[in-house]
């Protein structure tokens, strides 16, 4: 009979692991564009199956808005991204004073490479002058950060990955436009981007949702834009007049009969979000953002260890 | 549901009609913006594309490291109105019998369509997932000088999932549902 081996008991050490704040900095964020390249949104999630059900049986809108729920459940399951074409890579970080931007953005970079390797993120930036795609998705303006200082003690990582076939029917109008008789008012903002949704048809694959600026530069209107794409789908806007014109946008772009890709069909657009800025006497910019319905947007809290403290959406 | 089955061939693309669903089993070759432009520019393409079927797509690929062998992990359809200038060169040069992308095509291509015997194909934009479960495998990559998004990939396909938006007899939902949705407009505005 073997003899039981005696060993004396140690005792339990605790290790506790140094954690490196750069490379839990740099886990987090590589997380965080997983999840936004591979999951869509819970708010549009919601609209989307919704929308699916409104469609007529057999036709070819219920069959796109089948694969489109097949696609969201696959993706998700298989941690791969739910369109291939995965956008330009727009951050927006809120932090606290005091907080170093320069490091940080140095590694929104790395995470940015490490995500291109891990294949959450396509080769997909390409140099203007030269068409040359280094692989990385790094580059001139490439990936986009905007910082802002806020007085919360936390800092807050959000993320859009904004495909191009939606920023391709993406629109700016200058009022009045005589062609479609828009004046300069909210009567002519209405006109305007309704054409745009008309003009889009199924190129942006849609059913698709808009961030919509009155006003501003044509710089800033355009970013303002594109910045209402971080509000959640089911919100509602704190100023009355814009939010009923975003709710009576949805119902009339949803008679236009385009429908998902453009087959014809019940649901156009899934959502509306409109925001305003002062403009110049001379100039009135309506900026329209369209976003396709492989909505790819997410957000977190990162703690004081540099994890993720809480998903925004 | 509808199957196409390789070998194509025009008379097989003649029998469909816009708005057929149409599951695809064969051989797809990728080709966007470069790829067009460089055929167009009458440079000799690196594959034989008679009978074939184009796919307007760049997918995300991966290297297995220890085969050495890639594969597909994202590959739904591109815009396709970006190669209007180009394609019809392509259908009849080429002599391709299938188009697969999204948005649809504009009057040049749909009169090469009627003409030459060819057929395109909407597949459902963004679902890079169900329709990368499609590709069964890779079977050579070309022009790889274009950037991987933009060269061409050979790829095995199985029950692809389509849609016929525009045929070889000169109809296409695309103009159809620009001409109710225009009228729609008009009202509202």
């Amino acid at each position: 009979m073997a003899k039981k081996k005696v060993t004396k008991k140690k005792p339990i050490k605790k290790v506790t692991k140094k954690i490196d704040p750069k490379k839990a900095t740099l886990e987090t964020l590589v997380e965080l564009i997983r999840v936004t390249s591979t999951v869509v949104p819970k708010d549009v999630q919601d609209v989307l199956y919704e929308a699916r059900k409104k469609e007529l049986q057999n036709t070819s809108a219920e069959y796109a808005m089948n694969i489109i729920k097949d696609n969201i459940e696959l993706a998700k399951v298989k941690s791969q991204p739910l369109c291939q074409d995965t956008g330009t890579v727009i951050f927006y970080v809120s932090h606290p004073a005091g907080f170093h931007q320069t490091p940080f953005k140095e590694l929104i970079k790395k995470a940015v490479t490490e995500a291109t390797k891990k294949g959450y993120l396509r080769q997909n930036s390409v140099n203007s002058l030269t068409g040359e795609n280094a692989g990385t998705n790094l580059g001139e303006g490439h990936p986009s950060i905007h910082f802002y200082e806020t007085k919360g003690k936390e800092i807050e990582v959000k993320l859009v990955l904004k495909g191009g076939g939606c920023e391709n029917v993406s629109a700016q109008y200058s009022l009045p436009d005589t062609q479609l008789g828009a004046g300069r008012d909210l009567e002519g903002v209405r006109k305007v981007i309704i054409d745009a949704v008309y003009k889009a048809q199924g190129k942006g694959c849609g059913p698709g949702a808009l961030g919509v600026c009155i006003g501003g530069d044509r710089a800033d209107s355009a970013y303002f834009a594109k910045k209402q794409l971080l509000r959640k789908l089911n919100d509602k806007n704190s100023n009355k007049i814009l939010d009923q014109l975003e709710t009576e946008i949805v119902e009339t772009c949803n008679k236009l009969g385009i429908g998902p890709m453009g087959f014809g069909g019940k649901t156009t657009l899934l959502s509306c979000k409109i925001t305003h800025a002062n403009r110049v006497p001379a100039s009135f910019f309506v900026s329209i953002s369209y976003m396709c319905w492989a909505f790819r947007r997410q957000g977190i809290v990162i703690d004081k260890n540099a994890k993720i403290k809480k998903w925004l959406y | 549901m509808k199957k196409l089955t390789y070998p194509f061939s025009p008379e097989a693309v003649r029998e469909l009609k816009v708005g057929d669903m149409v599951l695809i089993t064969g051989k797809l070759f990728t080709g966007r913006d470069a790829v067009h432009k460089y055929l167009h520019e009458g440079n000799k393409s690196p594959v034989k594309l008679k009978n074939q079927i184009i796919y307007h797509c760049g997918p995300v690929t991966l290297k297995d490291k220890k085969t050495g062998k890639w594969y597909v992990t994202a590959a739904g359809p591109t815009t396709s109105i970006r190669e209007e200038p180009y394609q019809w060169e392509v259908i009849k040069d080429h002599g391709i019998v299938g188009v697969i992308g999204k948005g649809g095509m504009g009057q040049k291509t749909l009169d090469a369509c009627k003409e030459y015997g060819c057929v395109y194909f909407h597949a459902v934009g963004g679902a890079a997932q169900v329709l990368a479960e499609k590709i069964k495998s890779v079977d050579g990559l070309y022009l790889e000088e274009f950037g991987l998004p933009e060269a061409i990939w050979e790829l095995s396909v199985e029950d692809f999932p389509v849609v016929v938006t525009m045929d070889a007899h000169g109809n296409s939902l695309h103009k159809e549902v620009e001409t109710l949705s225009k009228e729609a407009l008009q009202k509202i505005l």
